[in-house]
């Protein structure tokens, strides 16, 4: 076992850490631990590109971007955090243009901008050019900018190192800690991929950058590594998770397989259809079209599918039609989604139309935290020296339905928040003792699953988890779907203890390491499924066909979920009994009162 | 089988191609296991279907078969550049490469990168790799005052270096250039790519440091122009095309 101690840590070096990192990196000795290379994140997979009113190409404002953000979240979307972030996006997007990300650009040579689901003209009059983007890989951009920028500032990185755990000063996950008692973080406990070796990492400041959990479905846009492990590894240690039961679908994944289409298709003026070759999205949001936020039009073209008018010899999936696009706009704009349906399905995006189905796409909840990206453990107090940013964090800017390119804002807005703030706490905090036996329980549980010689394989457990999920959790969802799912999710947990892996090396175990990732799927569904269960209305990307409209007078609040075991208790397996317990947490509201929402 | 890829719905559809059985003749290195430093093929048969690529056949194999099995993915649609592999010889990405592709009457190899220091089965270190991208200043330089607004550029300007900017470091070009091969000294394709992004950045000022330091006796001229790297690139970049704009810019100091 190794040790180290830096003043701020950060977990995982996609944007939001990577943004953190060139901050912090410049005021405080700081560490970036990631599971991956960092050019490896899946930031890297964002494409259509990251919206701020810049007005460079029409009129535009930080208020319309706001309201947009706040009506596409259905109002569920804390308004100052919203603000902060529409307010900062026009730096966001400048600072990374001077740390030489190349925005296309106007014939002035002007960052040029292109439309977006649910980004409008004063407050939902027409769409609106807001989206600074680099081709259909503005996140790939984003991505390499950061790190060319952390490599020209000598951040240092612990390059495949898994963090395991987050040590606290408190043992929120088994004792009533009173509120406005202080609870601070002391480190984490991170697993050395290449050598099989445990790392204690003591640290002032820590921030969670982890990113989404898209794993727990099975058809998703999201990488195989993206497996919640920031959200999970703080649910286990007693902090709350907040609305969880949001979680997007992205309309546009190539049919069959979940890889995503940018919503810059549509942006550039692609359209969807039916089987009939019918405009459908005209009926549903007749203002905007194919421009609606991602939730209704998941929801409008799911909708299509069920009432028979699928395209495709099943009937099962629309099209995304680009034919009446010059194909050198398409070249210039979209090379790269093109080559997917080209590369994945053999279609010729020019002349056919491009087979599509909604995909789990990204977690609108996550650890939650107040603006300065604090992490919060209830609805007031926040954890001394814990911070978090990006996806893994709910701010709360998404609200229940996150706005196209909103998410690349985010990473950079709160990252670099979460940077100075992680660094300014460390100048003045002292160091927290960190138990001698930190990494104790980590190493148990690695070695258990390592040493145990016969058992459950983690592969069909996952598939029995994400089938079941997309089954009962997806784009619709019902009283029925959701008790079958968390009756599935509950089992698979129990046999989750007898889980054993082949590989029982130290080097490279990738095998154990899918093991321990699926430990921190099995925890997040449960929290999306019971919280599923108790939202019963439909807002943003939860949608419940038994509860089928927005009630704001029981559910205009946030889902605060906890989960509290009882280790004394544990099964033969070793699984501590556990339960999820929910509580409300009130929505910040600003400007915007809740209205009924229209495109 | 990955998540993504398993329903049975649209995706064998869309593509209606029928299942087929495939051979995965897979070059393993296990230091920990029975044969110790021997690398060693291992084949594998396999049921697959149309669209799948050589890396669902390979999470086939390790989720199914064989855990012990090791390689690198994340994205699985060719975007992160962790999972590349030389896969009947060539260096591709595995999750690129569809295996209806490929001629599945023979069996399909899949080696590690070369040039590299295998770690485990098809991993390798990565580090010479990324400490070649590092030396050569993958980063915008600029003097001065930052401007208040963003720094302009002209379309045509940004044009210029396009092609560089879609670089994912998947080290498939590096790996598959003979000159790496025999030399660990040399820079490598992906490193000249990098830098060539940089150098004809009409915002960069320090182009004339770049090129210096490619002008190194383990520079751009170690080049021997037998197109591996641009045949390997997953992303379609023109790198044999981009190390002789360096070249010349070079001769010329025209960038």
């Amino acid at each position: 076992m190794q040790t180290h101690q830096y003043d701020v840590v950060i977990v995982g070096a996609g944007g939001a850490g990577m943004r953190a990192a060139l901050e912090s990196s410049t005021r405080a000795r700081t560490a970036v631990i990631s599971k991956l290379y960092p050019t490896r994140s899946h930031t890297g997979a964002a494409q259509g590109g990251m919206c701020a009113a810049l007005a460079n190409v029409e009129e535009d404002n930080w208020e319309w971007h706001t309201f947009d953000t706040v009506k596409g979240g259905d109002y569920l979307v804390d308004q100052d955090a919203a603000e902060v972030m529409a307010k900062e996006a026009i730096d966001a997007v400048l600072d990374l243009e001077r740390m030489g990300l190349p925005f296309n650009r106007t014939p002035e040579g002007k960052i040029d901008q292109r439309r977006f689901g649910g980004h409008t003209r004063n407050h939902g009059e027409a769409a609106v050019r807001r989206s600074c983007y680099a081709a259909d890989r503005t996140g790939h951009m984003i991505l390499q900018t950061l790190y060319q920028n952390c490599v020209k500032n000598d951040v240092e990185f612990f390059n495949e190192f898994y963090v395991l755990d987050i040590i606290l000063d408190k043992d929120l996950a088994h004792e009533d800690v009173p509120e406005g008692e202080p609870v601070s973080v002391a480190g984490v406990v991170a697993y050395d991929l290449a050598t099989g070796e445990i790392h204690v990492f003591r640290a002032k400041s820590v921030i969670l950058a982890t990113g989404g959990a898209g794993k727990i479905f099975k058809t998703t846009s999201n990488a195989h590594t993206l497996t919640g492990d920031g959200m999970a590894l703080a649910l286990r240690r007693g902090l709350p998770l907040e609305d969880m039961e949001f979680f997007q679908f992205h309309p546009t994944g190539l049919a069959g397989l979940g890889i995503l289409l940018s919503e810059a298709a549509r942006g550039e003026g692609g359209i969807l259809r039916n089987g009939d070759g019918e405009r459908f999205m005209e009926r549903y949001a007749p203002t905007i079209k194919d421009l609606a936020p991602r939730d209704i039009v998941a929801r409008s073209m799911a909708n299509e599918v069920r009432e028979g008018r699928g395209a495709g010899p099943n009937k099962d999936y629309v099209l995304l039609d680009l034919t009446h696009l010059e194909p050198a706009h398409i070249d210039a704009k979209l090379p790269d989604i093109t080559e997917f349906a080209r590369t994945y399905l053999g279609i010729e995006p020019y002349t056919e139309p491009v087979p599509v189905y909604p995909t789990a796409h990204y977690a609108m909840g996550g650890v939650p935290t107040n603006i300065t990206t604090e992490v919060l453990r209830n609805n007031t107090d926040v954890v001394r020296g814990l911070y978090a940013a990006g996806e893994v964090a709910c701010v709360s800017v998404h609200g229940s339905n996150r706005l196209g390119t909103n998410s690349l804002l985010d990473i950079n807005v709160f990252g670099k928040r979460a940077g100075v703030a992680a660094a300014e706490y460390a100048a003045s905090a002292a160091f927290v003792d960190m138990p001698d036996d930190a990494a104790a329980g980590t190493i148990a549980e690695l070695e258990a699953m390592r040493s145990r010689p016969d058992g459950e394989r983690v592969a069909d457990l996952r598939r029995e988890l994400q089938e079941s999920m997309d089954r009962g959790a997806q784009v619709f969802r019902t009283e029925a779907s959701l008790t079958e799912t968390l009756a599935v999710v509950k089992d698979l947990q129990k046999r989750y203890g007898r889980v054993s892996v082949q590989d029982k090396g130290r080097l490279f175990n990738t095998d154990l390491l899918e093991a321990v990732e699926l430990g921190f799927l099995l925890d997040l569904a449960e929290v999306v499924v019971v919280g599923a269960l108790e939202r019963k209305e439909s807002r943003g990307g939860h949608f419940r066909e038994d509860y089928p409209d927005r009630d704001d007078a029981n559910f205009m609040v946030h889902t605060m979920a906890y989960r509290r075991g009882d280790a004394a208790a544990a099964d033969a397996a070793g699984i501590p009994p556990h339960e999820i317990r929910l509580e409300p947490k009130p929505v910040v509201v600003t400007r915007y009162q809740p209205m009924e929402r229209k495109y | 089988m990955t998540a993504t890829i398993e329903q049975t719905g649209p995706a064998t559809s869309v593509g209606e191609v029928p299942t087929f059985e495939v051979t995965l003749r897979v070059r393993r290195f296990l230091p920990e296991g029975p044969r110790g430093d021997e690398s060693y093929w291992d084949d594998h048969v396999l049921t697959m279907h149309g669209t799948d690529r050589v890396l669902d056949a390979l999470h086939k194999i390790k989720w199914e078969q064989d855990g012990s099995l090791t390689f690198r993915r994340s994205c699985a649609h060719g975007i992160c550049g962790s999972d590349a592999m030389r896969i009947n010889g060539r260096n591709r990405l595995a999750c690129k490469t569809l295996l209806k592709d490929l001629d599945i009457r023979k069996p399909i190899t899949v080696e590690p990168i070369k040039g590299l220091p295998v770690i485990k089965d098809l991993v390798v270190d990565m580090e010479p790799f990324f400490a070649s991208y590092r030396e050569i200043m993958p980063f915008l330089v600029t003097s001065g005052n930052q401007p208040s607004a963003e720094r302009i550029q002209s379309p045509e300007q940004r044009a210029v270096y396009d092609d560089t900017t879609k670089c994912i470091l998947c080290a498939a070009c590096t790996s598959s250039c003979p000159v790496f091969w025999t030399d660990g000294q040399y820079f490598g394709p992906a490193a000249i790519v990098n830098a060539h992004r940089f150098i004809f950045d009409s915002r960069d000022e320090a182009a004339t440091q770049r090129l210096e330091i490619l002008n190194d006796k383990e520079g751009v001229w170690r080049c021997r122009t037998t197109f591996n790297c641009t045949e390997a690139c997953p992303r379609g970049i023109e790198i044999t095309k981009a190390i002789a704009e360096v070249k010349r810019a070079m001769i010329t100091r025209a960038f």
